[in-house]
């Protein structure tokens, strides 16, 4: 089969940073944190205080009031991120182009507040409906739908829950089509909308949201602290590109996934260490080319412990020469989106030369001995980056990128 | 009618994990240690959320994680226990 070199060409982010990609990096660059109280939930019916939520966000600045009504925030953060990669990468839509375009998303949570919303109409105020468009709003795939109409692709679509690592996989899948030549030419990402009732008390159940804010890989860390937004990127050839006169952001060269196959939610060292080993061999990188790993660095115990552990299995005596952040630290654990977000942040510092930070960072923890670039960003060159995301449920998922000149 | 006695927080506790671990109640005791019982992270949630329902406590995410061994846990349920008893209003 000839493999084809593949480019991300545009990407578009809503965030807790900001709604469009360049306020996202410049604040990720700035160690500035989205984190705040959260302020959409009555504070007084759950345990946790902090959010990354996106505030300010008024459906109708960038959507068609008609259109937004026909979907949850979800998937309107789905269909302006989009919007944004599409437009940054100065698409030329054809006819022959829309039909075997394709569009992966991920979602962890999907539309779910509108089944909660009804749930309260059944169960408590005793009623006999529910809102008629309660599924299409509800759908884990409507932001992949939304997308597909709103450029008229009808090529293959799809959308991917594999919790926290959704949007990776749905990236990963998205690159594997294009560098075949299966499509074209790919939207792909993630998009999370988790601040709800019902969602906020299931996360309080697990006990694992911090008590101040996320402070990933840092002895003081006391867990993650959720986050919303979106990320998508366009994906397409590298040589239809430059042909077209686009400006490639970074190559995607490799993609990585495993399976813990051990407990549904105690991470081991051999699942994360097979994807980004997975990841590497797709690529044909050496560990030692790989300059920068966006960690998933959730900030529990459990999670940065393993994922030292894991970088260190793979990585050797590389390991400590190489740089790890978690950008989590900043827009905060977007769950099925979090791996586009990163994915768009690995780009960003391929492109601009700089490795974003962890933010938060007080004091190191000698089980996560690496250069986790504390607080304050850096400016270095690497050849290529890996970026991590590892699933409750033990999926694993890993992207390779590789700078262009 | 005979008395019937009071289990106490202890007798409660016990139980309340050996209904979640699903394992005979004669298996735990105040000094097993969470180990001996493969209580894993999953299965602490579990019995925390349980104990929460049978005292009517709000266990504190911090204080859960010092918890090392099944006193301690008998220990802080005591603490809560007490805590709320002494804060109800008279009746």
């Amino acid at each position: 089969m000839n493999m084809r070199r593949v480019a991300i060409t545009g990407v578009g982010v809503v965030s807790p940073l900001g709604l469009d990609a360049d306020s996202f990096w410049q604040s990720l660059l700035a160690a500035k944190s989205g984190i705040g109280e959260i302020q959409s939930i009555d504070p007084a019916q759950i345990r946790f205080k902090y959010g990354a939520e996106i505030k300010n966000y008024i459906p109708e600045d960038h959507l068609d009031a008609k259109d937004a009504s026909f979907m949850q925030r979800f998937a309107q953060f789905a269909v302006i991120a989009a919007e944004e990669a599409v437009a940054g990468a100065s698409i030329e839509w054809t006819a022959a182009l829309r039909e075997s375009a394709a569009v992966v998303t991920g979602s962890c949570l999907g539309g779910r507040p509108i089944e909660e919303a009804g749930y309260w109409e059944l169960f408590h105020n005793n009623r006999s409906r529910v809102h008629p468009l309660t599924i299409p709003l509800s759908m884990n795939n409507a932001g992949a739908s939304h997308i597909c109409m709103r450029f008229g692709v009808q090529g293959p679509a799809y959308t991917v829950s594999t919790a926290c690592a959704s949007s990776t996989h749905a990236i990963g899948q998205a690159f594997w089509m294009v560098r075949s030549g299966a499509a074209p030419m790919a939207i792909a990402g993630g998009s999370e909308a988790p601040f709800f009732l019902g969602s906020l008390k299931a996360w309080e159940a697990m006990r694992v949201i911090s008590k101040d804010t996320c402070r990933p890989f840092s002895r003081e860390r006391s867990g993650m602290v959720l986050g919303e937004g979106a990320a998508m990127l366009v994906l397409e050839p590298l040589d239809a590109a430059l042909a077209r006169g686009a400006h490639p952001l970074a190559e995607i060269v490799g993609f990585g996934m495993s399976a813990d196959a051990s407990h549904i939610t105690q991470p081991v060292v051999t699942g994360p260490a097979n994807a980004m080993r997975n990841a590497l061999r797709d690529a044909g990188l050496a560990p030692e080319q790989i300059g920068y790993i966006n960690a998933h660095g959730t900030a529990t115990e459990a999670n940065d412990r393993t994922e030292t552990a894991a970088i260190r299995c793979v990585f050797d005596r590389h390991a400590d020469r190489l740089a790890v952040s978690s950008t989590k630290s900043m827009h905060g654990h977007t769950l099925g989106a979090s791996g586009a977000l990163e994915a768009v942040a690995s780009v960003f510092a391929l492109k601009h030369g700089k490795l974003p930070p962890t933010a938060n960072f007080l004091s190191p923890d000698p089980a996560c001995d690496l250069d986790v670039i504390p607080n304050q960003a850096r400016e270095a060159q690497v050849e290529a980056c890996l970026s991590n995301s590892f699933a409750f449920g033990g999926l694993n998922a890993v992207l390779a990128f590789k700078s262009l000149p | 009618m005979p008395k019937q006695s009071v289990p106490s927080i202890q007798d409660r506790v016990l139980k309340v994990i050996a209904t979640s671990k699903h394992v005979p109640l004669e298996s735990v005791h105040p000094d097993s240690t969470f180990e001996s019982l493969t209580i894993d992270s999953l299965d602490r949630l579990n019995i925390l959320f349980d104990l929460e329902s049978e005292f009517d406590i709000e266990i504190n995410d911090e204080d859960a994680k010092e918890v090392k061994d099944i006193r301690e846990m008998i220990e802080g349920v005591t603490k809560l226990v007490e805590a709320k008893s002494a804060s109800a209003p008279a009746e």
